[in-house]
């Protein structure tokens, strides 16, 4: 077997061009995987990471009616917050929020929003709420960097707000922007105003009530409630990862055209090779090698160009994955109108299971197709191929 | 005797010239507005900020419990029907073939995109029924002398808070109507031009919807021919018709 390895790289230098535009075609294939694959993953990351930080906590249990896809159900998704709870939200390790519909008219312009009732004390997100303690005659309120480009609104800025309370009857007061946070989460930010827990319980007529309850701790095991529906983390961010998994089939496809490329030159080598070698393929034959050992010897000879592809990918490689690791790569379009949680730059994350998953596809790939070619050796004629004879 | 002849004369001309109450005046414009049954034909005018449409209609309508509208022009909305009958309404939308129910929170949507929500159209409670009335003032607004009515809302389920409403004195028409939040900040502005006379009794044929939270010039609503007291056929206010 070493000398197999050792003739095969004694060949493969040999062919001099050839070999390294094979290997080039190949590393190539690499890095872009490796890289590709990065990108998911630290979407994957940044996507649940911010998610928990801005919008689902550790989990959370929403009124049985809430939907969030039906705001007409909003008016009647709200209850008293269970008092099993009680301790929890007293010790900060659970949130109550009340969520309920309202139109906003920046510039005169109607938008209707979704106003959200946070404590100002609360820690379970990183809302600036503490921004909701400002002293004002208006309401004070906290908006999303989202939801601040779409209505043009600016910090300090004042808005009149117009809401109707569980009974039906239009409200309206003015609120005064005294906070903007980015956190690249649509669901926490768009077209969604939040306003202090207290205050939108007084505005909605509804003391006491919640229609989301966030909590911090992800392992705690938890039960489910009377009218409230348990949404564990890994539920609520489901859509991320369908999400991801949808773009991972489409990346499968660019990895595929790749693969096919760099294969059929090797495809193409082998041939090549075992057409023009054929006074070798019998001399080795003639010194007493067995078909097989041959096959095996071109086979190896094929396969060492992934071997080889693998080092130059490191060599040129591993300098440009490290790089874009730290400064990231910024998606030519606006993501805010996504609708994902999507970061405007995403930092790959490369792990070694990735590494050494793209590696053994890729060698067992060129293997397969080294392979397929020199199979024709076994059926050579060792008197014809010693001649040179074509068969 | 010069004296006993002025208090007779005081006491006789006294009660014709005091002010109505603020009820007797609603009463009144009631009388004058509601008809047991009419046949209207208008057009709606919705000016947006892209622009201007202009949607005609014909409206059968019974007190304000039964409604039926179906609209004639442009020919993108021409088949659309819309049915009120007490507080349901159902809507038939020629494109889809299909009559859907517009209920609860459905209806607090614009009809059409315009100034008016289906609630608007919906109310037909009494605004005796549910609001406290007062006489607030008088105002000229356009050379007629108006009266002011206040209304604060006595039940707790309504849209809006608190009304004022300006009501010519001679002919017993609002001329303008306000339509306040909770707060006290004004949402809705209404104003009533073109009043005339048809069948005996006045009428403004021309109204203007205004969001005034919202830019824009409104929603014009202007009475093309309305008939009062006419033989409306039961069959008009069934289900039934919309699919006709």
């Amino acid at each position: 077997m070493i000398l197999a390895i050792k003739l095969a790289f004694r060949n493969l230098m040999g062919a001099g061009l050839r070999t390294w535009l094979n290997v080039l075609v190949l590393s190539f294939s690499y890095v872009v995987i490796i890289w590709l694959n990065g990108i998911m993953k630290g979407w994957d990351y940044q996507a649940k990471n911010d998610m928990t930080h801005y919008e689902i906590g550790g989990g959370q249990y929403w009124h049985g009616l809430y939907d969030p896809y039906d705001p007409f159900t909003l008016s009647e998704s709200h209850a008293p917050i269970p008092t099993e709870f009680k301790n929890e939200i007293e010790n900060g390790e659970m949130m109550p929020l009340l969520i309920a519909q309202g139109s906003i008219f920046p510039e005169g312009r109607m938008l209707p929003i979704s106003i959200k009732g946070i404590p100002k004390d609360q820690t379970i997100l990183k809302i600036p709420t503490q921004k909701l303690d400002t002293l004002t005659d208006a309401i004070p309120a906290v908006i999303g960097s989202m939801m601040a480009n779409s209505s043009r609104l600016e910090e300090g800025e004042r808005v009149t707000i117009r809401w109707r309370d569980a009974n039906g009857t239009f409200d309206a007061a003015e609120i005064v922007i005294a906070g903007i946070f980015s956190s690249n989460v649509p669901g926490a930010e768009a077209n969604q105003v939040y306003v202090s827990l207290k205050q939108l319980q007084e505005m909605m007529l509804l003391p006491g009530h919640a229609t989301i309850l966030t909590f911090a701790d992800e392992k705690a095991q938890r039960s489910e409630v009377d009218g409230w529906v348990l949404k564990p983390k890994s539920e609520l961010t489901r859509q991320v990862d369908e999400m991801i998994k949808t773009k991972s089939y489409g990346q499968t496809i660019l990895y595929g055209i790749l693969l096919l490329l760099a294969m059929l030159a090797i495809f193409d080598t082998q041939i090549l090779s075992i057409f023009r070698r054929q006074k070798e393929i019998g001399t080795y034959v003639a010194l007493g090698y067995t078909r097989k050992e041959v096959v095996m010897l071109f086979t190896v000879e094929g396969t060492m160009h992934a071997i080889l592809a693998a080092l130059l990918a490191t060599a040129y490689g591993m300098p440009f994955l490290l790089w874009q690791a730290k400064v990231g790569w910024t998606m030519p379009v606006d993501t805010s109108q996504f609708g994902m949680a999507i970061a405007p730059t995403l930092y790959p994350i490369y792990t070694i299971g990735l590494v050494a998953t793209t590696v053994a596809i890729i060698t067992i790939t060129t293997a397969i197709v080294s392979y397929m070619p020199s199979r024709k050796i076994a059926k050579m004629n060792p008197t014809e191929a010693l001649r040179g004879k074509l068969q | 005797m010069k004296n006993i002849l002025i208090t007779t004369l005081s006491l006789l001309t006294l009660p014709a010239l005091a002010q109505p109450t603020a009820t007797e005046i609603i009463n009144r414009v009631d009388q004058n507005m509601s008809s047991e049954n009419r046949i209207a034909e208008s057009s709606m005018t919705i000016h947006g900020r892209r622009g201007s449409r202009t949607i005609e209609s014909r409206t059968y309508s019974v007190g304000t419990e039964k409604s039926y509208t179906e609209y004639l022009a442009p020919a993108r909305e021409q088949g659309t029907k819309m049915l009120k009958l007490d507080d349901q309404l159902w809507i038939y939308s020629p494109s889809t073939d299909r009559t859907i129910q517009i209920s609860g929170h459905m209806l607090r949507q614009s009809v059409m995109g315009s100034d008016l929500s289906y609630e608007d159209m919906m109310e037909d409670r009494k605004l005796t029924d549910v609001y406290t009335a007062t006489l607030s003032g008088e105002e000229t607004i356009e050379g007629r002398n108006t009266w002011i009515l206040s209304l604060e809302a006595k039940v707790d389920d309504l849209a809006y808070h608190s009304r004022k409403i300006w009501i010519d004195t001679e002919r017993y028409v609002p001329l303008k109507e306000e339509l306040f939040a909770k707060s006290g900040q004004l949402l809705k502005q209404t104003t009533f031009t073109d009043v005339k006379q048809v069948e005996g009794r006045w009428f403004p044929t021309t109204m203007l919807y205004k969001d005034v939270l919202k830019q824009g010039e409104g929603t014009e609503f202007k009475i093309t021919s309305i008939e009062f007291d006419q033989d409306i056929p039961e069959h008009i206010f069934s289900k039934a018709v919309l699919r006709r």
